[in-house]
């Protein structure tokens, strides 16, 4: 059989120029369960699709708040998100306490950026085992961005990562155009169809697995007649009962839109179910 | 030093260089110590109700003789969620040294909302008092030079006051005053509030004499407290005035007030 | 006599007495700025309605001695926010240097927005007098608790995140306050009181029309140096709006009248 000698560590480069555990870890994200991000002119949201590792057990969280402007949706190792959500905490309240000001989004993902790039060149080291989609506003207005294991960091319109995101991604494209100006319904609205996409055949979304995270801005309260400052919405995420209102939205085109986006390949009707990830 | 002692007989008959005083505090010298503290003056004052507490505070910063500032509040609300700090649940005053004050609140602060994420609910106040004095005590030799009053609803939703020394000693108690005007409207509140000096007329003679019985005062009656105990440190006080802020705290959340004191 | 060439150009010590080479001693403890050396005197700074006038004097002074008559006490950071320092030079410098590094990297991070156009996010995205005043405030706060103090009182002017004007104070203790019109040094004692009669809440600052703030700070920046024996009569004035700032750096006080110095007995030679 064969075997692969250069993936034992992430220093190690194959002679294809590839560093395997790198990979591997990009593979951990595909495993976790779909979350999907959009921004607009106003807002950015994050939906996710929670799973529950047996009937018995509660849903997985998906979406963290990690300041008051920014939230994070992960795909892939809870354990890592962790730290990498309580450094994004830290780094955000340390920013505030020095300028007080919401941290820059570009600059707090960059920094989760490097973070993550030194686990890819360090021996003994291992690669985050998640994905994360960011967003938040800051000063210059809303944002999303991804980030990968490998320390890759990219601002996007609207993005999905986990497992079988490439068909939120398709719907995504799809309707790119319309992003930039709708509103904060309608970019949930947007977030949901996607992440129906995603399904797999029969399953639903419900108020039990749908998490919806928003944050951006809304019209400054008139203070003395002159005050037209944007305030920050802060990030909130919504379960449970509270989706239900949105998840109505979508309720109707259910077998219109089934049926138009074909019948899905079976094969890759149970990946991701594999691995014990996202569940703890 | 090796740049100089080029003595070829080393260490033997030498230049001066080498008996040159040890230590450089020549006689006569004029050394600057720099003094890390200010008192920037103010007044903080908490009382706490059957259902409410009241924290209160001037707004003049002062250093010396000088106003700095009309408007610097010294009451601060502690442990939202968010910057505007609409959720929060607890208040805490500081007077004395401003920039320590300022330092402090944010430390406390900061800890709340640390707590607050990760425990997913807010810190109660006696866990809240408590983190406070080691925050203080840690700072043991080179303190916080700030006396600070937290205020906030105990577990049972009664009015809480705990109240420090700059250094982390602290208890929990009725009512509170601090800073500048602390020696003036103390013993008006040990008299309005826990009637202290207050007998029962006609109720005997010497120690026969009964104190007149303790009751919980309503939010109006504390309410104009406040106000008479700081327009009575104004009066005689020359580091309170301007402004007076109040923060009214109850189940239903904290209110804020901001009233004129005398500006002279 | 000691003829040996390592003696050669010293001062002897039986007629100077013991060298006195105690500054050479780097052993004991590490020594900080304990007191100022180089100083500049008062900085002014009054709100109106639609933003900040500041000034402060050219003079850089050693002691008594009117050491450097041109030094620009007025910095500008990002083209909004102007800083103005009182105290000692070198740390002035020192923060001017800092605060110049910490212009460039933001300017460096200046982000793309999502509405590319969009250029008044573009300029609310970098940081503002009331992200400078805070950093300020924590800067000197940092020292002071190494008791290694930046000898400054600092002023800083510009627009905060909710798009009013910011007139802030940071001292060398790190403590800090904001005024609609503040004055560090000498100033706090001679022109704060004419200043407050111009501007003595932020309702009345509002009222205040960029000709009348700029008057009262020239009327200030007189009184100033008549009466500070620390000043100069070349001065910097900075007026903050939204549209930016203008700064002039070479102005000379005007229409000045020493008729009052008649009047002054009881100093000097005279004697009557």
């Amino acid at each position: 059989m064969f075997r692969n000698n250069y993936d034992n560590d992430s220093v190690t480069f194959s002679p294809q120029g590839r560093i395997f555990q790198v990979e591997y870890a990009a593979e951990a994200v595909k495993q976790g369960s779909v979350v999907v991000g959009i921004a607009s002119k106003t807002h950015a949201v994050l939906v996710a699709i929670k799973r529950n590792a047996e009937e018995l057990s509660s849903y997985q969280k998906k979406l963290f708040q990690i300041d008051e402007h920014v939230g994070i949706a992960i795909a892939g190792l809870t354990s890592d998100a962790r730290v990498l959500s309580n450094f994004m905490k830290q780094q955000c309240l340390g920013h505030r306490l020095t300028y007080s000001r919401n941290m820059p989004v570009r600059s707090l993902v960059d920094m989760i950026g490097s973070k993550a790039q030194i686990n890819t060149q360090h021996y003994g080291k291992r690669p985050y085992g998640v994905g994360l989609l960011v967003a938040g506003v800051d000063d210059s207005g809303p944002h999303l961005f991804e980030f990968q294991p490998s320390g890759m960091t990219e601002e996007m319109v609207a993005f999905a990562i986990g497992a079988r995101s490439q068909m939120a991604r398709t719907y995504l494209e799809r309707n790119l155009d319309k992003f930039k100006t709708s509103s904060r319904e309608e970019l949930i609205e947007h977030g949901l169809r996607a992440l129906k996409e995603s399904l797999v055949q029969d399953r639903e979304l419900t108020v039990e697995n749908t998490s919806i995270g928003v944050v951006g801005y809304v019209k400054g309260d008139k203070e003395g007649g002159e005050e037209k400052k944007k305030k920050v919405e802060p990030f909130q995420v919504f379960d449970g009962q509270d989706v239900q209102r949105y998840l109505e939205l979508v309720a109707d085109d259910k077998k219109d839109d089934k049926d138009g986006s074909g019948p899905q390949p079976a094969t890759v009707a149970d990946e991701g179910e594999q691995m014990e990830v996202d569940a703890y | 030093m090796a740049m100089f002692s080029q003595n070829p007989l080393l260490n033997g008959p030498n230049y001066s260089f080498s008996e040159a005083p040890k230590f450089n505090a020549p006689e006569g010298a004029r050394e600057h110590r720099f003094d890390p503290y200010t008192d920037n003056g103010g007044s903080t004052l908490a009382i706490a109700g059957a259902d409410f507490t009241i924290m209160a505070g001037d707004t003049r910063l002062t250093s010396g003789y000088s106003i700095n500032s009309r408007f610097h509040p010294k009451v601060f609300k502690i442990g939202g969620t968010t910057s505007d700090q609409k959720d929060a649940t607890l208040v805490l005053s500081v007077v004395g040294f401003a920039a320590d004050g300022e330092a402090l609140k944010e430390r406390l602060d900061a800890i709340c909302k640390m707590y607050r994420y990760r425990h997913g609910k807010p810190m109660s106040v006696k866990a809240c008092a408590q983190r406070l004095s080691t925050i203080l005590y840690q700072k043991r030799f080179f303190p916080y030079y700030a006396y600070a009053i937290l205020g906030g609803l105990d577990e049972e939703g009664k009015g809480a006051v705990y109240s420090y020394d700059p250094v982390g000693s602290y208890e929990r108690e009725q009512c509170r005053a601090g800073g500048a005007a602390a020696s003036l409207i103390m013993p008006f509140l040990d008299n309005q509030v826990n009637f202290k000096n207050q007998f029962i007329p006609g109720s005997g003679e010497g120690h026969a004499l009964q104190e007149r019985e303790r009751r919980p005062l309503s939010r109006q009656e504390v309410e104009t407290l406040v106000k008479d105990a700081f327009d009575g440190a104004v009066e005689r006080h020359i580091e309170v005035g301007d402004g007076l802020q109040m923060m009214i705290i109850t189940k239903e959340g904290i209110e804020e007030v901001v009233l004129p004191l005398k500006k002279d | 006599m000691d003829h040996r060439p390592q003696a050669w150009g010293r001062p002897r010590d039986d007629v100077y007495g013991a060298y006195d080479g105690s500054y050479l001693n780097n052993s004991g403890p590490r020594t900080v700025t304990q007191s100022p050396v180089v100083t500049g005197t008062s900085v002014i700074a009054i709100k109106f309605k639609d933003g900040i006038v500041m000034a402060a004097d050219n003079l850089a002074s050693y002691g008594s001695l009117a050491r450097f008559t041109d030094v620009k006490r007025l910095r500008t950071f990002l083209g909004t926010t102007v800083i103005g320092f009182g105290g000692d030079v070198s740390d002035m410098q020192f923060l001017d240097r800092h605060l110049e590094e910490l212009a460039v990297d933001e300017s460096y991070e200046a982000e793309p927005t999502i509405d590319e156009d969009d250029q008044e996010a573009k300029k609310a995205s970098q940081l503002n007098a009331g992200n400078i005043y805070r950093y300020l405030q924590k800067l000197m706060y940092q020292r002071r608790n190494s008791f290694d103090p930046l000898w400054n009182h600092i002023l800083v002017a510009g627009f905060d995140s909710a798009s009013k004007p910011l007139l802030g104070s940071v001292d060398l203790r790190g403590t800090s306050f904001t005024s609609p019109s503040l004055a560090t040094g000498f100033g706090a004692a001679l022109a704060q009181p004419i200043m407050r009669k111009y501007a003595a809440t932020e309702e009345d600052a509002a009222k205040l029309t960029r000709e009348q703030a700029v008057g009262v700070i020239k009327e200030c920046m007189k009184v100033l140096f008549y009466r500070d024996a620390r000043s100069l009569d070349r001065y910097s004035i900075a007026i903050v709006t939204k549209d930016g700032i203008e700064l002039k750096e070479d102005e000379q006080l005007e229409k000045q009248s020493w008729a009052f110095a008649e009047r002054i007995k009881g100093y000097g030679t005279q004697t009557v």
